[in-house]
């Protein structure tokens, strides 16, 4: 697994198994936040710079903790740094950009409980992939979660203007609409070998 | 005596009336990722409920003692740390269920149902109380986990447990074992669940 080239790896994270309709991460923004297109697109990139951050310090952190022989603080460390990262993301945005800040609003601190990142880090460290490689792999899934959300958001949007039943409006909806976007995302299992 | 029919409450809740799962919509990714047999989503619902449990426990004992400021970091040690236990035990009874289980396990952490507890309930609430609820709103859990990999598995693999249940000649609806067999289903339950609750006000209003 250690030596996939850089592009399998991206295409792999991105496409064939995107997190959110393969792995089912990062389920709760998903249906929250994918109402509209324009918030969908910001939460996308606030959630793939997050990985990026938590993703390289992941890594780090792991080489750490074999070196002094204690994987049990795993865990416990990776959420450690992904709750201080959101912090640091949050702070930074509020100073660069109170616009952006205020568009994403409660999502930006959400991003910690979001499942993807630390499913990430579990998964790039379960693979043993090297720096460069751990790199591309948070970056492909931060474009599949974004590819995910948009075009959930795009659905939705449309749904809008159609008659459905009462019964089915809301999440069931959104969850059939998911299921037919995950089916489809199957077609990619080709791809990259 | 009205204590006590209340603390009946916070328990029965939990189960069906704030359903975490089919009314609330929390904790939706270890409930779509590990439902595609019933043995998978039963020890992942109970190891759900442990630590639902015992962070509540826990936060409740200490809800005096942490600061405002850091509530929902100390709370998220909190619940990595018996999470940790969990995952070592699951590891020390069966290899093969930690292995179908995978990274799951460790990303209960991040499940919303037990923050959202931690938050909205234990932090406010008596230790008894909390436990009650832990319980309540895991044993719900864990239905709503059985319900979906019961039916992922019968239909998919032909199946409940491991036991055949059909005829040689079931065709099996590969899909449902497929991750969006898992949305299907779950939108199946919640469709259930919406046009029952919809009755009921339907019967009340007229």
């Amino acid at each position: 697994m250690t030596d996939d080239s850089l592009w399998t790896i991206f295409l792999n994270a991105s496409l064939i198994n995107n997190f959110v309709l393969a792995y089912f991460l990062g389920i709760c923004p998903f249906l929250g936040v994918s109402a509209k297109l324009e918030t969908a697109t910001r939460m996308g990139g606030a959630v793939t710079f997050v990985m990026l951050v938590s993703s390289s310090c992941a890594y780090g952190i792991h080489q750490f903790l074999t070196a002094i022989d204690a994987p049990y603080l795993r865990l416990i460390s990776f959420i450690a740094v992904i709750a201080s990262t959101v912090q640091l993301v949050e702070m930074f945005i509020k100073k660069v950009s109170p616009g952006l800040f205020r568009a994403l609003g409660i999502f930006l601190p959400l991003i910690t409980t979001n499942c993807a990142i630390l499913g990430l880090a579990l998964f790039q460290t379960n693979k043993g992939y090297n720096f460069v490689q751990c790199i591309v792999y948070a970056l492909g899934a931060g474009v599949g979660f974004t590819i995910a959300l948009v075009l959930m958001a795009g659905l939705r949007e449309k749904l809008e203007l159609a008659h459905v039943p009462d019964v089915v409006r809301g999440t069931a909806l959104a969850l059939m609409l998911a299921g037919l976007l995950s089916m489809a995302f199957m077609g990619f299992a080709g791809l990259g070998g | 005596m009205k204590q006590q029919t209340t603390a009946t409450d916070e328990f029965v809740k939990g189960l069906w009336k704030e359903n975490p799962v089919f009314i609330q919509v929390l904790g939706m990714c270890p409930v779509l990722a590990v439902s595609n047999t019933a043995r998978n989503a039963l020890a992942m619902g109970l190891a759900t409920m442990f630590v639902l449990v015992m962070s509540n426990t826990v936060v409740s004992l200490l809800r005096r003692f942490i600061p405002k400021q850091v509530r929902i970091a100390t709370y998220i040690l909190i619940i990595a740390t018996f999470v940790t236990v969990v995952e070592y035990v699951i590891q020390a009874i069966s290899l093969d269920l930690h292995k179908a289980l995978g990274a799951f396990i460790s990303l209960i952490v991040v499940n919303c149902l037990i923050l959202g507890r931690a938050e909205a309930f234990a932090s406010k609430n008596t230790l008894g109380r909390s436990i009650l609820d832990g319980l309540g709103m895991g044993l719900g859990f864990v239905f709503a986990l059985f319900c979906l990999g019961a039916v992922r598995e019968i239909l998919g693999s032909g199946s409940l447990f491991g036991a055949r249940l059909f005829h040689a000649g079931f065709q099996n609806w590969v899909v449902m074992i497929l991750p969006s067999g898992g949305f299907f289903t779950l939108a199946g339950w919640l469709l259930l669940f919406n046009w029952l609750k919809q009755r009921r006000q339907g019967e009340v209003a007229g």
